[in-house]
């Protein structure tokens, strides 16, 4: 697997680095136009999503290749809560915050894959993909 | 980074120069609710033609302001959001409500302008 590249999220700031370093990735590896945009605004949403729940994180971008397919691969990471009800928070429209409860599943629209993992107590991690 | 605001009128325009941070998003509502009653203004424009993401946070910011300046008695404009930040808005669910859009400044001006005759007319 190609080299990673780690982007510490604890404050609001990091959500725009985060953003903008996966944006330069993706547009290193081949994405173009509409589907740049699409893949910073999925990065804004999860990493707002660590910033908001668990206070610290991080995004880990890292190239994939499959067979001459090639695409991003976006984990975001953290050692928060944990989210107790997941096919409640992937619902539209609910937050348990006063947020537009758009993150989440937002994020998975925007993507071609989208996995989440969270143990209460432990953390979340959320694996998204985008192909080119 | 700071968003400069600048009167034109009975008019203010706010250019977004780069990516705005939640701060910057902050900032700028209060800097505008402000200058709304500073400068007796009836319109708003909100220039976001540079930004190339504007995510559920930045668009809950913006459906805030207009919001908040109605309460202060002006009418409120984006303008500029590029068509690829559209696409992705629209992906993501999101709307502006009841917070008016135009193409760009020109459009925005005329848009305000439009708004302006029409509550002439009614006696507003």
């Amino acid at each position: 697997m190609a080299s990673e590249t780690r982007v510490p999220v604890s404050s609001a700031v990091d959500i725009v680095t985060a953003r903008q370093k996966g944006r330069d990735l993706a547009m290193d590896l081949g994405f173009t136009g509409t589907d740049l945009t699409l893949v910073s605004t999925a990065i804004s949403e999860v990493a707002r999503n660590i910033v908001d729940h668990a206070k610290r994180g991080e995004i880990i971008f890292t190239a994939m290749n499959n067979g001459g397919r090639q695409g991003i691969t976006i984990v975001a990471r953290d050692e928060g809560p944990g989210i107790p009800d997941l096919a409640r928070a992937m619902e539209y429209g609910y937050s348990t915050r006063k947020g537009l409860g758009v993150g989440l599943p937002g994020a998975r629209w925007l993507m071609d894959e989208f996995e989440i993992d969270s143990i209460v107590g432990h953390g979340t991690t959320v694996t998204m993909k985008k192909w080119l | 980074m700071h968003v400069p605001v600048l009167k034109q009128g009975h008019y203010l325009i706010a250019s977004v120069q780069s990516a705005l941070s939640d701060a910057d998003l902050l900032q700028l509502r209060d800097v505008l609710t402000d200058r709304v009653g500073k400068f007796r203004s009836r319109g708003v424009i909100i220039d976001v033609t540079v930004l190339d993401v504007i995510d559920s946070f930045a668009t809950r910011m913006l459906r805030a302001v207009g919001h908040m300046l109605k309460l202060r008695g002006a009418e409120t404009v984006i303008v500029g959001i590029q068509p690829d930040v559209a696409f992705a808005m629209v992906q993501l669910g999101l709307t502006l409500e009841s917070v008016g859009t135009a193409l760009d400044l020109e459009e925005g001006l005329a848009y305000l302008d439009g708004l302006a005759r029409r509550n002439l007319k009614h006696g507003q």
